[in-house]
């Protein structure tokens, strides 16, 4: 096993765990004793793989931005995530969590949702599968949502507002973790990124890891060569960066690049630049790199976009960057704004705004002309039209 | 005052144990609910310093932990408050809190701060067995700092022996799998499970909390454990302005047959 994947004890480095009171223990002990298990049967890969190709719409092309290829100098391959099922990379971790929760025998799922994305992938794949669903979401992120929570609940999802603390993302993680404490029998949690307690940061990570699976077999046919020059991804908690960066890291020639939103500037006091402004501390269950005050106080972040709008990032990522593997930068709302703009007035496609982080940070590469460079578009800009317009003036 | 001493002198002694949260409702108002409290009659006390994210609390200690920040609470301010400590209160006193706010503040500086200002141990719901076990058993046991672990209905025996293994001065039993605040029933599995854990013989003796909230779920809880704790209950009462003076008959209303 690579030396940047999790270790028997939970751990990457120093980063990963599981901080978790007594009362979750039985239930993320029975994942972590079975998860490897379940998911190497061969009814859950048929399964598994059947509803990637057929549900969700895989493999999702890897494409050769041209005009966008022109501009920068480099050959630009775009991992097209946003043309999955449900708009983004979120649905690939979702249908594999649903078949292991119904392995595991769990009647009833609960998730956490910032900007609804998660939230839409797990009831859709509750509505597929026609077990309960409940998502927690902030009740200001409701408010700001309103299409999601509609597609939610047409789908039968309850949704339940999470008024404790800012009322955002991080706040429905915790109404979710509280959940589960109060459930601790019939209830799988189906988080959405790479973070929480061990084994959730390595099964999400796997289940991602499809992106970059794909991405070396297609790159091969276009290339001759499986391995870009370069790799880059946006990270708010990680999950496409971690699917994006899965296959490579043991390839160590291929530069890993993380993209954190820098909000209004790194050092505007409204931003998630998580590598940038945090320590090392304990969030969710799990050991890593977070924004906080001395005391140990959870900072709120802030960034245009509500994918990453998290104040802390996952284990594996904490690692990747205390390592050096990976390169973890940032960039501000106004320059993946442009970004995002850009893409959409060269090549026809509208990114989410999470994506166009990843986007952006080409401005600031500079490149010889033949190199190859991997974006993974971890998802569609339909939910971001309202922001667009409001930024631009459309 | 030894803590070990309130859980074996006197053994048909029932123990209340109160929670509730530095800072709460006001900034400087730790010590006095402490020595009230005594007076009063609690046996020991668990005084909780506040954190941004409780994710095994209910809506009540949410809510004080929330307002204990705002008012300015932290864990070094906290440790300066409780300078005084042994020279006004002498029932034994554990620190109840989330692992990351003591991470920043530094393990062993803790458990220092502990030992100096007189804190018998602390209760750490997020810190797991293993890796207080790996990393930090030595460095509460080099200041002489009891840890407390918790145990559900869902932990296993063997974990349970395991965690009295590990244990110096008493097992913090949850009435159920839940959050704090619940208003629950003790009923016939509840007691069930009590029945389980009072037949395991273990070497620390059991201290019911969660869903305790009045004289008759007192009373059940040490029909089987040496004491119980209240939180959420007693935290409500310190809404109200007049909470001092609310404190007595409270613990009066509990403690006498």
């Amino acid at each position: 096993m690579s030396k940047y994947q999790v270790n028997e004890k939970g751990y990457y480095g120093p980063f990963g765990g599981a901080y978790i009171p007594e009362m979750l223990y039985p239930n993320v002990e029975e994942l972590q004793k079975k998860y490897l298990e379940i998911m190497q049967e061969e009814s859950f890969q048929q399964e598994f793989q059947e509803l990637l190709k057929d549900y969700v719409g895989r493999p999702s092309p890897l494409y050769l931005a041209k005009r966008l290829s022109a501009r920068y100098g480099a050959n630009i391959f775009l991992k097209r995530e946003d043309l999955n099922h449900t708009g983004a990379h979120k649905i690939n971790n979702t249908i594999g969590q649903i078949l292991l929760a119904e392995r595991l025998g769990k009647k009833r799922i609960i998730a956490e949702t910032g900007a609804g994305q998660h939230g839409v992938a797990t009831a859709t794949v509750c509505a597929l599968k026609g077990l309960e669903c409940v998502v927690y979401m902030g009740e200001i992120d409701i408010q700001r949502q309103a299409p999601n929570v509609a597609r939610m609940k047409m789908m039968g999802a309850t949704v339940v507002a999470a008024q404790s603390g800012s009322k955002t993302l991080k706040d429905a993680t915790n109404e979710a973790l509280r959940d589960w404490i109060n459930n601790p029998v019939d209830t799988h949690y189906i988080i959405g990124s790479v973070v929480g307690p061990h084994p959730y940061p390595d099964l999400v990570a796997r289940f991602q890891s499809i992106i970059s699976e794909e991405t070396k077999k297609q790159l091969a046919e276009k290339t001759g060569n499986s391995l870009p020059d370069y790799v880059l991804a946006c990270v708010g908690g990680g999950s496409n960066a971690a699917g994006m960066f899965y296959h490579f890291l043991a390839d160590e020639q291929v530069q890993l690049i993380a993209v954190e939103a820098a909000g209004h500037g790194v050092n505007s006091g409204e931003s998630a630049a998580t590598t940038a402004l945090g320590k090392e501390g304990v969030l969710h269950g799990s050991r890593s790199i977070l924004m906080q005050t001395e005391d140990g106080q959870v900072v709120e972040p802030y960034s245009i976009s509500a994918g990453l709008d998290y104040p802390g990032i996952g284990p594996q990522h904490a690692w990747l960057y205390k390592s050096g593997r990976g390169k973890y930068v940032s960039i501000t709302d106004d320059e993946a704004m442009e970004a995002g703009l850009l893409l959409t007035k060269l090549e026809g496609i509208i990114p989410a705004i999470e994506s166009s982080h990843a986007l952006a940070y080409l401005e600031k590469m500079k490149f010889q002309g033949n190199e190859n460079v991997v974006i993974c578009l971890s998802g569609r800009g339909d939910k971001d039209l309202d922001n667009y317009m409001k930024y631009f003036g459309f | 005052m030894q803590v070990q001493d309130i859980f074996k002198k006197d053994t048909s002694k029932e123990l209340l144990s109160i929670y509730y949260t530095a800072g709460y409702p006001h900034l400087d108002s730790t010590m006095a609910i402490a020595e009230k409290l005594e007076q009063a009659g609690a046996d020991f006390l668990e005084i909780g310093f506040p954190y941004s994210d409780p994710v095994a609390d209910g809506p009540v200690i949410q809510h004080s932990s929330e307002v204990a920040l705002k008012n300015g609470m932290t864990l070094p301010l906290l440790f300066q408050q409780l300078a005084a400590l042994r020279s006004r209160v002498s029932i034994p006193i554990f620190l109840m809190g989330y692992f990351n706010t003591v991470l920043q503040y530094g393990v062993e500086n803790f458990c220092k701060s502990c030992q100096e200002v007189g804190v018998n141990g602390a209760i750490i719901p997020d810190l797991p067995m293993y890796e207080y076990e790996e990393l930090y058993q030595e460095v509460f046991a080099q200041y002489g700092i009891s840890n407390i672990f918790l145990v559900t209905p869902q932990t296993s025996a063997e974990r349970i022996r395991k965690i009295d293994a590990l244990s110096n001065s008493f097992i913090y039993l949850l009435s159920s799998n839940a959050t704090t605040g619940k208003n629950l029933e003790v009923g016939e599995q509840a007691e069930q499970y009590f029945q389980r854990l009072k037949d395991m013989n273990l070497t620390n003796p059991l201290v019911i909390g969660f869903g305790i909230s009045d004289k008759g779920t007192f009373q059940k809880a040490t029909n089987y454990a040496k004491g119980a704790i209240i939180g959420s209950a007693f935290v409500r009462l310190l809404a109200d302005d007049n909470y001092i003076d609310k404190i007595n008959p409270f613990i009066k209303s509990i403690k006498t047959s």
